[in-house]
């Protein structure tokens, strides 16, 4: 049990780094591309994050193998180590695998997924809200503060955190740079494990019953946590686009 | 002239220095979603291109320590789950949007069914594959093509049932309307009419569920389990494009990186060439109802 709590722990802490400043810059790009971006720029940029959307798990993790680690490892590592080694979050020997480039790649996977989701949400708010409250003399911040956002609220909690589930099982990338290590350190470059990288390292190679047990209680586990973050996250997307018109996602 | 107080022009000027602001940080998100998507293409690009050769399409896998080899046999056995997941998972997809937007309409179930099947969309892959190998492996003591098959099947029948309901959702109540007129029956209409008209947009749902399962890998591990020489044998365990990737880009060897490299190209041209097509459908205007 106490390996099995560790490894959701594991799992919530990763996830903890991801989601600060993710669904910030998801925001950002879905209020760029809804608000802000002249029409003409609108199709390519929208057609290039559902692109990023697009490119399977395993590829990301070989990108992330031969050129995020090596970066990790040779420049953000050691500058991280010399600017914010105080903290304690940075110590210990980097091999570039580990926790925060674990962090890393699942960032660059889920904000795509976010900022599509938020910009179909923004989309559904009616043009007349946005015509009132410029007509107030709002500048175009103010309008999206409180014309858009404010209307879509719930709806981008929901689009958050089904962005936050599925970095949750996320399994291929994150089991190639984490370093598969069962062990719980403070260090952000130290290697971790997460619940689907478990399974995916060690499921050919259990031996007994009580092996192939366990980790499909972890498959459980995983299982459980993702469905009450979906089954959540989608009633709150539900609440804001239900009424909007339909659209192939 | 100016009929602002100093404070009203104080006011202004903070706010619109705040409209600033936030343009800048939403361009720089932008900006930051993109990088490393062109950087992922141009590494694939970069590094495939000079690994690709004839032999990548026509050799199967060279031992440890030979140079040469190809994934001949994984592109095929990539093709032969995919055919199997499409096969299995297409029908079933359409025919539960097809009751979700034309006989459920309203009812509690058919509640419960679209939200399942939202849900369902985002359950990990790799839970997908451990259930997978419990119901279908366990039971015939070997990993086979038809479990990967299946495996993938399932993560398909989400996406083509929702974008289903919602394509047969756009198609006007006129136009069954007219057909009953005529006394055409309910599944006459439905299968000839509805389906018909909404074709496109299915098309489309089906390529895309097509295009996200292609790149799997985690529900193959323990269903398909990967193969080094060829195989045509449902019963038997197959090669598969991600399978072999992931093997050869965790491996200790430059040969396999060099492949692993060039197999991600093959397989990042294969997904993007479906999400075009589904632009070139999109754009024909056929689906102009639901946009």
């Amino acid at each position: 049990m106490g390996s099995r709590l560790r490894r959701l722990w594991r799992a919530a802490l990763y996830l903890w780094h991801s989601c600060y400043l993710v669904p910030r810059a998801a925001l950002g790009v879905a209020i760029f591309i809804t608000e802000l971006c002249p029409q003409r720029l609108r199709a390519p940029i929208s057609f290039l994050t559902e692109l990023l959307a697009a490119i399977p798990s395993v590829v990301y993790g070989l990108w992330a193998v031969f050129v995020l680690v090596p970066i990790m490892r040779d420049q953000l590592g050691p500058f991280l180590y010399k600017t914010l080694g105080w903290t304690g979050f940075f110590e210990g020997a980097n091999f570039g695998v580990g926790l925060l480039t674990a962090s890393i790649i699942l960032a660059i996977m889920i904000l795509p997924i976010i900022s599509s989701l938020t910009r179909d949400i923004m989309n559904a708010v009616p043009n007349s809200q946005r015509e009132a409250v410029l007509a107030l003399g709002a500048t175009r911040w103010e309008m999206i503060r409180i014309g858009v956002l404010r209307n879509s609220r719930i709806g981008i909690v929901g689009a958050i955190m089904l962005g936050l589930g599925r970095a949750l099982g996320e399994t291929m990338a994150v089991t190639m740079v984490i370093g598969n290590h069962p062990d719980i350190a403070k260090s952000l470059f130290a290697p971790g494990y997460t619940l689907a990288s478990v399974i995916a390292n060690e499921f050919s190679e259990a031996t007994g019953d009580l092996y192939l047990s366990a980790l499909i209680e972890i498959g459980l586990a995983l299982f459980l946590v993702t469905i009450v973050v979906n089954a959540v996250a989608r009633l709150m997307v539900w609440a804001v686009t239900r009424n909007a018109p339909a659209r192939v996602n | 002239m100016n009929f602002q107080s100093k404070s009203m022009r104080l006011n202004t000027a903070w706010r619109s220095a705040a409209n600033y602001l936030v343009s800048g940080l939403s361009i720089l998100a932008t900006v930051l979603v993109i990088l490393p998507l062109l950087a992922i293409l141009f590494y694939l690009l970069y590094k495939g291109t000079s690994s690709l050769n004839w032999a990548f399409f026509t050799h199967i896998p060279a031992p440890v320590g030979e140079s040469g080899g190809g994934m001949a046999n994984s592109i095929v056995g990539s093709g032969i789950i995919l055919l199997l997941a499409s096969l299995m998972g297409v029908p079933i997809g359409i025919a539960a949007g097809v009751y979700l937007a034309e006989f459920g309409r309203g009812r509690p179930f058919a509640t419960a069914v679209r939200f399942t099947a939202d849900v369902l969309n985002g359950v990990p892959s790799i839970v997908m594959g451990i259930a997978i190998y419990s119901l279908i492996v366990m039971q015939q003591k070997h990993f086979s093509a038809l479990a990967g098959g299946v495996a993938l099947a399932i993560m398909m029948v989400p996406t083509i049932t929702r974008t289903t309901e919602e394509m047969l959702a756009t198609v006007p109540h006129a136009v069954r309307e007219a057909a009953f007129g005529l006394g055409i029956p309910k599944w006459r209409t439905v299968l000839s009419i509805s389906l018909r008209t909404a074709s496109p947009g299915i098309i489309t749902g089906c390529m895309l569920a097509f295009a996200r399962v292609a790149g799997e890998t985690a529900p193959l591990l323990f269903t398909a389990f990967g193969n080094e020489f060829w195989s045509f044998d449902l019963n038997q365990p197959i090669a598969a494009l991600p399978l072999q990737i992931y093997k050869y880009a965790i491996s200790p060897y430059d040969e396999w990186h060099r492949l692993a490299w060039a197999g991600a190209l093959v397989l990042i041209a294969m997904i993007m060439v479906s999400v075009t097509l589904v632009r070139i459908f999109a754009n024909r205007g056929a689906l102009k109802g639901g946009n």
